[in-house]
């Protein structure tokens, strides 16, 4: 039995990475750059519900739905302030540029809210679900954040596919000059996949936050670095592939912390990734993308 | 024959320049020293010094000439730190210092190396920011591991787990080299500035007739654009490859002097970790990427400021912060590059046009 709560505990941890990964690869397939300031956007976000429900004593529902507008913002200024005047620029310049807004993130966190762990409040209030005559326990907030992480893959599935501005966000990511020429606003473009990207993050961040509650300035950097990953795992730009990308590293890590060593789940986590670059750079579900002169 | 001789080239003039800037600097150093004038925190932060200016030089080579970017320096130093401090502490005794520690120097670097090698072989063949991401995967892993190594030497040889110090099951008279998260304690003490510079020469010499060969400007080319250079019959992954071993080497190089400038050595996420590879990163972004003088400049520069004002302790990685963004939409942004370039014809400052009128 005890196998199966380490895999139950490992899809809840697997679907916060889906959750997280899914924001990376949708930035990822359409401004074709990696935004390393994802992370620190769910710590932002994570924060936003700390001081509005644990400070203010607001409604968890209304924290999360502030959290998701004060990530919106924050990753679109983000893109306008720091990402769009390096558009055209090098691969290079963006990267270093994104570490840089990360880190900056991270300080300013660091200066409103200090140093120390903050113990954050579950928003989910559900009585936990007992199987088996309470050999087996799963936790509400598991079952909450499978439940929404399944939702969010689809609906932004349906939403790329059928949505006008989806199939624009498609355009961009084939083909941003031929993109412009059809009339597309491809800074706007660029702009909603931010807006959407930050505030699945606001949401990732709570359900972070209250499956494992303690909020520190860098509580988001490490699961964003695994969120990607994740994302890599299952092939960056893919949607359905960033969430399988997710929950298979969720128990993977899960699996290996109670069989082999808490110590190395990182190490092994970092490990799949050099693997799957190795053997299938593309990822499980990626295409090859053919490079042109 | 005789002109060639009298006249140097732009570019010998310019690394001459760079020894000279380092060995006067030294001098003056050794100077205020000797007279009194620096005091004893910041004499103290002289090897540190010396470690962050090879670092950032390594760093320049990936960034820089390579062009790519490598969150990974710190766990490249951090191999090479731990690599030699081993091997220090297990000659304490039997060898004399200076060829022990001459010996801890090449041992430090084929280990770093040997780890960049196996790390760039995967990832080199990919193009984007996987490098980025994989290198910082890789420093993660190796702090991951030696926090959690235990290694030890007795009669019967070397023993080592990832257990804990029991399950080493030493003899009497063993002694412990790695003790898990505690690190490796009693590493002596053989680094000091004089070493510090002489390897920031030595580093200089490597990477700037690295830069200056055939393999070097081949390397530029894959930067510059790597289908032309590929189409010319350069092996990418090869050049790539050589590289990045070599900059992953002198990051072994710095940590070794980091290493025995310290007697209790940890893999901590302050000195070895994601944090450090940043501050290395922003000293090459100051300095100017592919500028090797200018990131001498910048790390010692970064180093320095901190400790002259304290007052702004708290601020200082959120100016770092700021400092890398800024920078990098200055100096990248395509309207930023066509904005400097109308001001300087404006002002006739290197302006080609004005003369032709």
């Amino acid at each position: 039995m005890s196998f199966v709560a380490h895999l139950i505990n490992g899809v809840s941890l697997g679907s916060v990475y889906a959750l997280i990964a899914l924001g990376y690869t949708m930035v990822y397939g359409i401004a074709k750059m990696l935004n390393f300031a994802h992370g620190d956007v769910i710590m932002i976000g994570g924060y936003v519900v700390f001081v509005t429900v644990s400070g203010m004593g607001m409604n968890p529902l209304a924290a999360i739905i502030i959290s998701m507008a004060v990530c919106t913002v924050l990753g679109v200024t983000i893109e306008r302030v720091a990402y769009r005047p390096l558009r055209g620029a090098s691969p290079l310049a963006v990267l270093i540029t994104a570490i840089g807004v990360s880190y900056l993130l991270q300080n300013i966190a660091l200066l409103v809210f200090g140093s120390d762990t903050k113990a954050f409040t579950n928003v989910v209030t559900m009585p936990n679900l007992e199987l088996f005559e309470g050999q087996l326990i799963i936790k509400s907030v598991t079952i909450v954040t499978v439940i929404v992480s399944i939702i969010i893959m689809v609906g932004l599935t349906l939403f790329v596919k059928r949505t006008k501005i989806g199939r624009a966000m498609t355009a961009v990511s084939e083909d941003k000059g031929a993109a412009q020429l059809m009339g597309i606003n491809v800074n706007g473009t660029i702009a909603v996949t931010f807006a959407i990207g930050s505030s699945l993050a606001a949401i990732a961040g709570v359900l972070l936050c209250s499956a494992y509650p303690s909020l520190t300035p860098y509580t988001g950097s490490m699961p964003g670095i695994k969120a990607f990953v994740a994302a890599v795992f299952g092939g960056i730009g893919s949607i359905p592939g960033a969430f399988i990308g997710g929950i298979l590293l969720g128990v993977i890590e899960n699996l290996s912390k109670a069989y082999i060593s808490s110590q190395l789940s990182d190490a092994i986590v970092f490990s799949i990734l050099i693997i799957v670059l190795l053997v299938k750079p593309t990822g499980l579900l990626g295409r090859k993308i053919q490079e042109k002169v | 024959m005789k002109a060639k001789a009298g006249k140097l080239s732009k570019t010998t003039k310019n690394d001459l320049i760079t020894y000279g800037m380092v060995i006067l600097t030294y001098i003056v150093v050794q100077i205020l020293v000797s007279s009194g004038h620096v005091s004893s925190l910041i004499q103290g932060l002289l090897v540190p010094f010396c470690t962050y200016v090879i670092v950032a030089i390594a760093l320049n080579l990936t960034v820089g000439i390579l062009g790519e970017l490598s969150l990974g320096h710190a766990g490249f130093m951090c191999v090479g730190a731990f690599a030699s401090a081993v091997f220090s502490l297990a000659f304490k005794n039997t060898m004399p210092g200076g060829l022990r520690f001459f010996l801890a120097l090449l041992i430090g670097a084929a280990a770093a190396a040997a780890v960049g090698f196996l790390v760039g072989i995967p990832v080199l063949r990919l193009r984007g920011d996987y490098l980025a991401i994989v290198t910082l995967a890789f420093g993660e892993i190796i702090k991951n591991i030696i926090n959690a190594l235990y290694l030890g030497v007795d009669s019967k040889g070397l023993h080592f787990t990832m257990k804990d110090a029991l399950s080493l099951n030493m003899e009497e008279d063993g002694l412990m080299l790695i003790k898990g998260a505690q690190g490796v304690t009693g590493t002596p003490n053989d680094s000091n500035f004089t070493i510090g510079v002489v390897l920031i020469l030595v580093t200089l010499f490597i990477v700037l007739n690295f830069i200056h060969s055939r393999t070097g400007r081949a390397v530029m080319s894959i930067r510059d654009n790597r289908i032309a250079a590929e189409s010319v019959g350069i092996n990418v992954t090869k050049y790539k490859l050589i590289a990045f071993t070599v900059s992953a080497s002198l990051a072994g190089v710095a940590g070794v002097l980091y290493a025995h400038n310290l007697s209790t050595l940890n893999a901590l996420p302050k000195n070895f970790g994601y944090n450090m590879s940043i501050l290395i990163l922003v000293f090459v972004v100051l300095g100017g990427i592919g500028n090797i003088r200018g990131s001498i400049i910048a790390a010692v520069l970064l180093t320095l400021l901190p400790e002259v004002l304290r007052g702004l302790s708290d601020y200082r990685m959120l100016i770092y912060a700021v400092v890398l963004i800024v920078m990098m939409i200055f100096n990248w942004s395509p309207n930023a590059v066509f904005f400097r370039k109308r001001l300087k014809q404006r002002l006739g400052i290197g302006g080609r046009k004005k003369e032709e009128a």
